[in-house]
């Protein structure tokens, strides 16, 4: 028999528990992805149908404990607390027992119907870890279940009992939680009763468990009251104050410190009663790794090494697919340019929306090894021990050792750098490192300065180059200080991390890892790329009538016929030459003619318009106009000066038209800054709002970035001016 | 203290989001922390409590007093 409205089973657990793993196990494929509301937590939910039932299993964020001071235990405890799942399954590393209780006992008190799963007890057991499990059941009075997730034992049992749990009428016992101090509890009792008096039937929470944490100053408890009974708020709240007085001082302590410590003592009597350890020496693989991955010396070049190898398989091994792609885009666009009649329909799909998006879809390859390559890090533990040794470097930013990787990850692409900041758990951390990553010059500004470093410091074009990169590395660390102690202010969060055990990854998890990941790139990326392109393509293509300063066609028509006279004069030998004078004519003659196309339309006009801003910079009209449809990609900053200085097709042809055109060593070195600082591309700035999680974040990194690129411009500029360099 | 030195927590120092956190870690009074070492650049320092390993930047660990054991 079928329910009609399907069974929700929430998973809980310590981070490295093996929660994901079972979860994976119990869904497969069928998971979706998408964010918790309003943070950039991913949620995870799955539905199945088992035995019967309709299943939704939700995969809650792993947490230590359910105080509300992360958003990962907020997010865990208000699933809890007001979606009500009709099951809780606690995942326990058995091998962790002890630690993994303290989350166990917090459960046990928010009146939820809760089965806990000792997972991995293989690997406890080769610890010489054994677990009493009826004697456990018996303490906390809670059905417990033996699962190995990596092997896919125990989860058809799990989800019977959770499934037999959820459709009894079983009620959470109210026996074996943990007993406080006498003081507390009697504090707790104070508080009970004068609730018990005030409250409406409608209140949602156990009584006990409000007066709990009110006694444990829990500020989202205190104000869910003040909502639920605004009428007796006040006086609750001041009996709360008065009662944590008392207790701090007869315990000289907070009390939810000293009730934390309580928990503890609790689950310590538990741990002696059901836990045996064997006295033999156990061998533990992973501290024998650690001895040589973190080690004084071998640690730091190991991990260099690392990086650089995801770093040439990320750009080198991906840089073939990438070609296959490009030229899979380009044969659709010729063969959609083939089928199609010349029409402005034709050149919108052709060179605004294909070239566009493909532009784009170019980078999938490298996105899908590039996440390959960080899940390996996170399934195995690695992630643990790069932000444990670069914790200290990264700190002097203000940031979190493992803000490192999307920095790093930035000089290739920006958009994945982004993205992997997901990896940090501080929302702080996370938008402090989503901020910076732009300055991290990524590859598509490297075309940039070849050109502009190739025309004007011929000889030191490295230096000028790597001096450029440095720039950028001096003001992230800048920019990092001065958002930490300005917008991201705050204590920085505390460096409290495990070490999990190193583990061999899993291919099916790796690869849900990489897909779910890079499957958000190509959704959302896909749409606000397409909207991007067709609009620089209308600023680009229109006004389609220009009056040009020229007559174009005729002046063309006048080349084909003088040369059509000369060639029918002419020897047959002079033939062939005269032919190609006459392309070479023409083409000088188009290009002049795009060029000036490209002058006239709104993207040149807006240009103009903003030349008066970058002429204190030494950029020209033609520089505006490239720099802004760099907005959609950077690299097409050098294809749009192609057309405006209406360079030819052959090597060094921009360079030498930019030298010809005026501009300085200095102004060049100007825009090359410029270039480095400046708004990031379109899919980094849509993959910043993604990320940040709201559109403010995009806006002060867009004007933060832009403004930023133009002050150290025009002090370069002028500074340089002042001191006589030009 | 040094590596590869043991110690019992007598009391945890510093604000009261970080001894919480540190104490919801399992570090609470009475447990043993062993040293297992210090990072590459002295910071942060790596801890084994209660069988698993833990990692505490080095300002942080100085807010939790032990005794030699």
């Amino acid at each position: 028999m079928t329910q009609p409205s399907p069974i929700t089973i929430a998973l809980t657990g310590n981070p490295n528990s093996g929660k994901t793993t079972i979860f994976n196990n119990i869904t497969g494929t069928r998971q979706k992805v998408g964010n918790w509301p309003g943070v950039t937590v991913a949620k995870k939910e799955g539905h199945v149908h088992k035995f019967g039932y309709d299943l939704k299993i939700v995969d809650l964020p792993g947490t230590y404990s359910l105080t509300p001071f992360s958003i990962e235990e907020i997010i865990a405890r208000n699933y809890i607390l007001d979606e009500r799942p009709d099951v809780v399954i606690d995942i326990i590393d058995s091998s962790n027992l002890e630690r993994s209780l303290y989350l166990a006992t917090q459960l046990r008190e928010l009146d939820c119907k809760v089965l806990f799963a000792l997972n991995m007890e293989d690997v406890a057991r080769t610890r010489g870890i054994k677990i009493d499990t009826s004697k456990l059941m018996a303490l906390l009075d809670v059905p417990v279940v033996f699962t190995v997730g990596n092997k896919n034992e125990g989860i058809d049992i799990l989800l019977k009992k959770a499934i037999e749990m959820a459709t009894s009428d079983f009620e959470p016992p109210k026996r074996r939680r943990v007993k406080y101090s006498k003081d507390i509890e009697a504090a707790i009792a104070t508080l009970q009763q004068s609730f018990q008096d005030k409250l409406s039937p409608s209140f949602p929470y156990n009584i006990r468990w409000t007066a709990i944490k009110l006694i444990e100053d829990d500020k989202i408890i205190k104000e869910r009251i003040c909502q639920k009974m605004p009428d007796h708020c006040q006086t609750i709240l001041t009996e709360t104050q008065l009662l944590r007085k008392n207790l701090s001082d007869r315990y000289d302590d907070d009390p939810e410190i000293i009730m934390t410590g309580e928990r503890y003592g609790f689950i310590s009597g538990i741990i002696k009663e059901v836990l045996t350890t064997s006295a033999e020496q156990r061998i533990d693989l992973s501290r024998n790794i650690d001895l040589i991955l973190t080690n004084r010396f071998l640690g730091f070049p190991i991990f260099i090494f690392f990086i650089w190898a995801m770093f040439q398989l990320t750009f080198s091994l991906g840089a073939y697919p990438m070609d296959w792609i490009e030229s899979g885009v380009s044969w659709i666009g010729a063969l959609v340019a083939s089928f199609l009649p010349d029409s402005l329909l034709k050149d919108l799909i052709v060179n605004g929306i294909i070239a566009g998006v493909g532009s784009v879809i170019i980078f999938l390859p490298n996105i899908l090894i590039l996440f390959f390559c960080i899940a390996i890090f996170e399934d195995t533990g690695y992630m643990a021990r790069a932000a444990f040794l670069m914790d200290k470097i990264m700190h002097l930013i203000g940031l979190h050792g493992k803000s490192f990787i999307p920095m790093l990850m930035g000089f290739g692409c920006n958009v994945p750098a982004i993205m992997a900041a997901r990896t940090l758990e501080s929302e702080k951390d996370r938008i402090l490192t989503i901020l910076i990553t732009p300055f991290m010059s990524c590859s598509a500004r490297l075309p940039v300065y070849i050109v502009l470093a190739g025309a004007f410091f011929a000889g030191n074009a490295g230096t000028v180059i790597f001096s450029i990169y440095l720039i950028g590395i001096i003001l992230s660390i800048i920019t990092g200080r001065l958002f930490r102690s300005t917008l991201l202010k705050g204590a920085d969060a505390p460096f409290v991390m495990e070490l999990p055990p190193y583990r061999a990854p899993m291919l099916k998890s790796l690869l849900i890892h990489m897909w779910d990941r890079s499957k958000m790139f190509l959704k959302k990326m896909g749409g606000i790329i397409l909207i991007g392109s067709v609009v620089v393509w209308i600023l680009s293509a229109f006004p389609r009538n220009i009056s040009y300063s020229v007559d174009y066609t005729a002046q063309i028509q006048a080349l084909n016929t003088s040369y059509r006279n000369k060639i029918n004069t002419a020897a047959a030998t002079e033939k062939n030459q005269l032919l190609q004078e006459q392309d070479a004519a023409l083409a000088k003659l188009l290009k002049a003619k795009k060029a000036e196309q490209a002058e006239r339309s709104f993207m040149g006009r807006i240009g103009k318009f903003f030349e008066p801003i970058f002429a204190p910079l030494g950029i020209n009209w033609r520089g505006s106009v490239a720099l802004l449809t760099g907005f959609v990609a950077k690299e097409i900053v050098v294809s749009t000066m192609g057309i405006l200085y209406a360079a030819g097709e052959e090597p060094d042809a921009l360079q030498n038209a930019l030298s010809a055109s005026g501009m300085t060593p200095l102004a060049a070195f100007a825009m090359m800054v410029f270039v480095l600082l400046y708004v990031p591309c379109l899919a980094t700035v849509e993959a910043i709002r993604r990320e940040a999680g709201s559109v403010k974040w995009m806006i002060i990194s867009i004007v933060y970035s832009t403004l930023l690129a133009w002050i150290v411009a025009f002090v370069v500029y002028q500074g340089g001016r002042l001191i006589g360099l030009n | 203290m040094r590596e590869g030195q043991t110690g019992k927590v007598l009391q945890v120092g510093g604000n009261s989001m970080l001894r919480r956190r540190i104490f919801e870690m399992g570090i609470v009074k009475g447990t043993d922390l062993y040293i297992e070492k210090y990072a590459p650049l002295k910071d942060p320092m790596e801890l084994i409590v209660k069988g698993y390993h833990i990692s505490l930047r080095v300002e942080e660990a100085a807010q939790i007093s032990v005794e030699k054991v």
